[in-house]
């Protein structure tokens, strides 16, 4: 939908899908607004989920607590390896790179660009005195249109209750 | 009362045998509760008639107690432990049963090393690949391996020529890895060169394909790319040339086509991934497909591979316009897409490239069907973007098994 001096409408229906539990489908219906002719700010976006998504409550308590009482400071990069391998313990700084990408790549999309998580190239976790945790990234997204590949560099907080900030 | 018990254990093994297998022997894991078991299985253990072999001694009460009891005593000895209240578990029920799987394994693994040198569900480096490329073409005797020319750093450009007589037979082009970072791309085309030259002779459609036209292969396009995500950078694209008055390096060989070269969707920028080059044919990887492909002069199909999005498209990219063969290429591709969906539900979408994924001008198949070459499509492997580029090297097979069954459909559309 073409909305005169403001931008362009999508109206989207979409099926979530949870990586960790294939089969497993969500429904959602999604509003997008490009604004015209601003490059800087982001679409804005609506979205209803229909039905619930499944709790993920004590795998975040694991987590959680498997890196609050690790002695040295986490630290790993190339995942995925050239081969596409992820060691199995590393699957969760993976997911949350992946989460805080879909933040970043919102916020710098417009109608010609496409992005993707390629790599997390670098990931270094830094204590805190509070009961966050925090990982600073150096993702690469693949944009579709360029053909580029961008380094970007983000600092994720992380708690099981309140969730994920970029 | 031990020493009883003991006395019967003796009895009992006097009636074993001289045993060459291990046949019903037991390893059992004793967890010993304090100093006191300890010392019963010390005195189990000098009884050296009963022929306890223990793996882990019993020595102090924390650390547990492994022993392997031949047959005939498992279950005097497993009575005596009762009796006793001493804790075990059974570590392995049957050992020979155990020794029979190592064996097995061992032998398989033997018979894969000496039949098979290569692994087609690995990515593999350019000198593996090219040691592969000439055991093919030793080993069958309608493969040839022919060099049509050099990259820009000097590597050889290899094509496999699959070609059972004739001379000069219409021909299929097939190429991949244009892109080096598409990794699934290069290790998808040596699946796919083993398998022609394997099938032929068994598969009725590749025999009839082969005894009819000429297959060139060339399953790394861009060797100099190709090194160098293996050596400095994963996410490498294009060549690796010198530009002149810039310091970034390398030209998008998929730009660099003599179709609507220069035109939208590339870029005029050297240190852009899509930087379309100086000129077109500048990139001598380009230029050496040209002109192999021109000399030849009787090529009837033009196909590439490319990752990742699950794509299959046709021309043209440098223009928003159907080609005039709309109707055909549509439906060839509906029909090749239809029979990679076949295999393992994979869908690729299929239309032309401006459409489907973005105009780009100086693109290969563009060129080769403005050249004559009616049956030009360009395929996007898996996936659709969860490793992109860095696609675990499980999905391989997969994805060279679900393409195959698209290419085999248009190749069988052409021979016919």
């Amino acid at each position: 939908q073409d909305i005169d001096d403001v931008g362009h409408k999508y109206y989207l229906e979409l099926e979530l899908e949870d990586v960790l539990d294939k089969g497993r489908t969500v429904n959602c219906t999604a509003e997008v607004l490009y604004h015209l002719g601003s490059q800087s700010t982001a679409p804005e976006v609506q979205v209803t989920v229909q039905g619930e998504l499944s709790s993920t409550e004590e795998a975040d308590k694991e987590f959680y607590n498997r890196i609050r009482s690790l002695e040295k400071e986490l630290v790993a990069e190339n995942i995925p390896d050239s081969h596409g391998n992820v060691p199995s313990e590393l699957e969760p700084i993976h997911l949350l790179a992946w989460a805080a990408s879909g933040y970043v790549i919102w916020q710098n999309s417009t109608e010609n660009t496409k992005f993707h998580l390629a790599q997390v190239k670098h990931m270094k976790q830094v204590k805190r005195s509070d009961e966050d945790l925090q990982f600073d990234y150096v993702l690469l997204l693949h944009e579709m249109v360029s053909q580029e590949v961008i380094p970007w560099e983000l600092t994720v907080l992380w708690h099981p209750r309140r969730g994920a900030r970029v | 009362a031990n020493m009883k018990l003991i006395f019967i254990f003796s009895a009992l093994i006097g009636a074993s045998l001289c045993l060459e297998t291990f046949v019903g022997h037991q390893v059992l894991r004793i967890k010993t509760k304090n100093e006191e078991e300890v010392k019963q299985l010390q005195l189990l253990e000098s009884l050296e008639h009963l022929e306890l072999d223990f793996w882990i001694n019993p020595s102090a009460p924390a650390l547990p107690v492994d022993v392997r009891i031949p047959a005939a005593s498992v279950q005097s000895v497993k009575a005596f432990l009762e009796s006793q209240g001493i804790e075990y578990s059974i570590l392995i029920e049957d050992l020979q049963d155990v020794l029979d799987k190592e064996k097995e394994d061992m032998a398989e693994s033997a018979q894969r090393q000496r039949s098979s040198s290569f692994d087609f569900g690995a990515y593999h480096t350019l000198d593996d690949i090219n040691s592969e490329l000439d055991h093919l073409a030793s080993e069958y005797s309608f493969v040839e391996k022919i060099q049509i020319g050099e990259s820009y750093e000097k590597r050889p450009l290899y094509v496999l020529k699959f070609s059972t007589g004739g001379s000069n037979r219409p021909a299929i082009w097939l190429d991949a890895g244009i892109h080096s970072r598409e990794w699934v791309t290069q290790a998808s085309a040596l699946w796919i060169a083993n398998k022609i030259a394997s099938d032929y002779g068994t598969d009725a459609s590749i025999t009839s394909l082969l005894d009819k036209m000429d297959l060139f292969l060339l399953p790394v396009a861009n060797p100099d790319g190709f090194v160098y995500t293996h050596t400095s950078n994963r996410m490498w694209r294009k060549t690796r040339s010198k530009i002149p008055g810039s310091i970034c390096v390398g030209v998008d060989p998929n730009r660099n086509w003599d179709a609507g070269f220069g035109g939208p969707g590339a870029s005029n920028k050297p240190c852009s991934d899509s930087y379309h080059g100086p000129s077109a044919n500048s990139e001598v990887e380009v230029r050496s497909v040209v002109d192999f492909i021109k000399n030849h002069g009787n090529f009837k199909a033009f196909l590439t591979l490319h990752s990742y999005s699950q794509l299959l498209m046709y021309p043209y990219g440098y223009k928003c316009t159907r080609p005039d063969d709309y109707a055909e290429l549509e439906s060839l591709g509906r029909a090749a897409a239809n029979s990679i969906r076949s295999l393992y539900g994979t869908t690729f979408q299929v239309g032309t490239i401006c459409k489907t994924i973005y105009q780009a001008s100086g693109g290969s198949i563009d060129w080769s069907y403005d050249n004559g070459i009616k049956y030009s499509f360009a395929f996007e492997l898996r996936d659709t973007g969860r490793y992109g580029f860095l696609l675990p090297a499980n999905q391989i097979i997969p994805a060279a098994r679900e393409t195959w069954l698209g290419l085999k459909k248009i190749m069988e559309h052409v021979r016919d």
